[in-house]
């Protein structure tokens, strides 16, 4: 039977898989549904960076790159269908941006060996190499995030949070609750106080919340939202009067799309991010003439420029260079998953190497090593004037005593509960 | 010609009260079983498993719960989803409280516990009735996933509130982890299908049934004749727990591996569920999984004839999917209010007759 099955699984394979040899890297993608907001600026950069090495330089290593979008609603049932649709044809990185499809799709693509990347989203403590070998979550994640904005408002404050109030307001799902482990060891570390205020999906109902915010008068509010979370958040706090320059966002709070609805009133925002945004890249010069002049670029292709286009042009950019490591390390251009997973273990990003894709100075530089799949964990904090955002720091480093003693706790229990072989020895 | 009872002699009452009292119906009935139990275990790929069957079945095992509190007890609930996630995280305490226990013993005690649950949540309806239980039952739904996201203990204290299913073993072929086979994982789901349908279609033909019919259609006829309504409601509520209980089990542990209360088990699971029983027919056991059939396979159809077949923008196909479901949800309701069930009724008395109507 088992002979059979294979069999059946070749010749489907067979079919959908063109005979030409090709880099497939699937796009699940959301267009639809309340976090749309955030999905398909994400997937419109993921798709246009893919076309453009296609129509400049002939695809990776000289094999052509096809990307798929499968649409996934930010739901994991779909999530898993996407999952299960692609798995056959050699996906060679699977990105769900979903922190929920993410914990699904962990034991799977481990199972099936193919690589996942979870850009600053994801199970944090699958930045231990050890324990999780096939995904990575470079160059940052939520833990790193949750230290960078207490070291950014130690720095404020000239050192000292002792006694300060923070409220972290969050989406009430795996996403939301991944900082708190987090927060809560750097406030017994430097004394300020945790309120946790959970909003539930998809987070139009924030009235309750804010009304808390206003009579507790919290120093600064944190929040971990996502799709129309972020506008709802974003014009209740203008509504309580809150302070803006006392509110930061995550990385996934901090687009145009969450605070043009506001506009102007949102000026003083702040957020995370783990890369720069806008057009002034010699790189956009390509993407003009190859991809958008050329009438080729992904969806509507209104998102050019804006924070989450640039970030789904990051992730593009970084599985790109992986699969080029890897077809470097193996010797062939045609890589399989499992070929890809050596290249993103052993990718490194230089300033140098930024600098010749076009993209100098666009993230932190960061190694990968077997133990480490987490990068360099570093980040930036950007404001919105009313217009655009603007980069207020340099980039951030995280706490990373506290944070790699909550990873090798959190990876220990995953291993032991899976039963599950430390590597890298 | 071919449906017919002409010919076909009863020459007992226990042959004249079968499910299927129409020979073709009876064969048709073994058919679909061989088919199911010793055609598709040995062609199914994964991507048939995850994307359709295996989802198909847990659906219908949901519907058929529903439908017995619904559809035959006439109680509205809209708790369904909560009842899954009790389920659900009730394997998820056993799985990882007592290893060494057999995975298919969890479900059923997780069933045991989600039928406890119910019974605690049926007690109202003793009082209240129609919209008013709907709405006591929606408390429910909402305490539940309160609960299970309030209480770090329902999830072992893992950092993001996810549970996440470890391998077990029946055999020594894995059903619950990324390892188990494809046709390992339908099986199980199948086994616990067939099972309960063939156990949800005794119930309600046997005494039990005919009192939460009758409690349905005049509770306080039924309580004159001699029906006790605390009897009749709170085993309703039970079963049905029992089964919602059954199906979040192999949601969580055989068909996702990873689940989180408010996404999974959330509303929307409640009014999905309710709108498979409305659109298969209340009080059927066929509607159920028609029901079911509907409302989980036509938009993985929808989607792969669209992006696969067609090849259109998939935010174009995703939001034609919800129209043209949405749209054959109405025509449906208009064309039978009964559901589908009904109109397999009537194309059977049809059959019947054919070819001489008259």
């Amino acid at each position: 039977m088992r002979l059979r099955l294979s069999a059946i699984l070749a010749a489907s394979v067979a079919l959908v898989t063109p005979a030409a040899a090709e880099l497939f890297f699937p796009s699940l993608s959301y267009r639809t549904g309340p976090f749309a907001a955030g999905g398909i600026p994400f997937a419109d950069g993921y798709a246009d960076y893919f076309t453009l090495l296609n129509e400049r330089d002939g695809g990776i290593g000289g094999v052509r790159v096809r990307v798929a979008e499968c649409e996934t609603a930010y739901n994991t049932e779909k999530g898993v269908e996407c999952y299960e649709a692609i798995k056959g044809q050699s996906p060679l990185v699977i990105q769900p941006l979903s922190t929920g499809i993410t914990y699904q799709l962990i034991p799977r693509v481990t199972q099936d060996g193919i690589p996942m990347h979870t850009m600053g989203y994801g199970r944090t403590s699958s930045k231990n190499g050890a324990v999780f070998s096939h995904v990575f979550n470079y160059p940052a994640n939520y833990w790193d995030g949750a230290s960078i904005i207490v070291n950014y408002l130690l720095d404020q404050n000239g050192g000292n949070l002792n006694g300060k109030k923070i409220t972290l307001l969050y989406h009430n799902s795996a996403y939301g609750k991944e900082p708190i482990r987090t927060l809560e060891e750097l406030a017994k570390k430097h004394g300020y106080e945790l309120t946790l205020l959970p909003v539930d999906s998809p987070g139009q109902e924030q009235k309750s919340q804010w009304l808390q915010i206003r009579r507790d008068r919290p120093d600064y509010v944190l929040m971990w939202g996502w799709g129309v979370m972020n506008p709802t958040a974003i014009q209740e706090a203008i509504n309580i009067r809150f302070p803006m320059e006392n509110f930061i966002g995550v990385w996934w709070s901090g687009s145009e799309n969450d605070v043009k609805a506001a506009g102007a009133a949102a000026a003083g925002y702040k957020s995370l991010n783990m890369h720069r945004t806008g057009t002034d890249f010699p790189l956009y010069a390509d993407l003009q003439k190859y991809v958008i002049g050329a009438g080729k670029a992904a969806g509507a292709g209104d998102q050019v420029g804006s924070v989450l286009y640039s970030r789904g042009l990051y992730a593009a950019m970084l599985a790109a260079e992986a699969a080029r490591r890897a077809q470097e390390i193996h010797g062939t251009p045609n890589i399989t998953p499992a070929m890809m997973r050596d290249g993103m273990e052993a990718l490194e990003i230089t300033e140098a190497r930024m600098a010749e894709l076009g993209l100098p100075n666009f993230g932190p530089t960061f190694k990968v090593t077997c133990e480490n799949h987490g990068g360099s964990g570093m980040g930036l904090i950007q404001q919105w004037d009313g217009q655009k955002w603007n980069v207020l720091t340099d980039w951030i480093e995280s706490d990373k005593a506290v944070i790699d003693m909550l990873v090798a706790d959190d990876s220990e229990a995953f291993a032991k509960e899976n039963n599950i072989a430390k590597r890298c020895n | 010609m071919l449906y017919r009872e002409a010919g076909d002699f009863k020459t007992s009452y226990r042959d004249d009260a079968q499910t299927f009292p129409i020979a073709f119906d009876r064969w048709r009935y073994y058919a679909v079983l061989a088919v199911a139990f010793g055609v598709i275990p040995f062609v199914i790929n994964d991507y048939w498993a995850n994307a359709i069957l295996i989802p198909f079945l847990i659906y219908a095992i949901a519907a058929i719960g529903l439908n017995i509190l619904t559809g035959y007890c006439g109680q509205v609930s809209l708790g369904t989803g909560g009842f899954m996630a009790v389920g659900a995280y009730a394997t998820y305490k056993l799985m990882t409280a007592f290893p060494d226990v057999s995975i298919l013993i969890h479900i059923l005690l997780a069933g045991g516990i989600t039928a406890a649950v119910g019974v605690l949540f049926g007690l109202p309806s003793l009082r209240i009735k129609g919209f008013y239980l709907a709405v006591a039952t929606l408390a429910a739904q909402f305490f539940l996933v309160w609960l299970f996201n309030k209480v770090p203990w329902f999830y072992n204290y893992s950092a993001s509130g996810q549970i996440s299913a470890p391998e077990r073993t029946f055999l020594g072929i894995a059903l619950t982890g990324p390892a188990s086979p494809a046709w390992a994982a339908y099986l199980t789901c199948l086994v616990f299908c067939v099972a309960l349908a063939w156990l949800a279609r005794n119930l309600t033909r046997g005494p039990l049934g005919r009192q939460w019919m009758a409690i349905r259609d005049m509770d306080i006829a039924a309580e004159i004749i001699g029906v006790n309504p605390l009897r009749a409601k709170l085993t309703a509520f039970a079963i049905s727990s029992f089964f919602v209980g059954i199906a979040g089990a192999l949601f969580f542990a055989v068909y996702l591996g990873a689940a989180e209360v408010g996404e999974s088990f959330g509303i929307q699971k409640s009014f999905l569920v309710l709108f498979m029983i409305i659109i298969g027919g209340l009080g059927s056991i066929f509607g159920s999984f028609a029901g079911a059939a509907f409302l989980v396979l036509l938009p993985v159809l929808l989607k792969n004839t669209l992006v696969g077949g067609l090849g259109w923008p998939t935010d174009l196909a995703a939001h034609l999917e919800l129209m043209i479901v949405g749209a054959l949800i109405i025509v449906f309701l208009i064309a039978e209010p009964h559901g589908m069930a009904q109109l397999w009724r009537v194309a059977k008395e049809k059959l019947r007759l054919w070819p001489f109507p008259h």
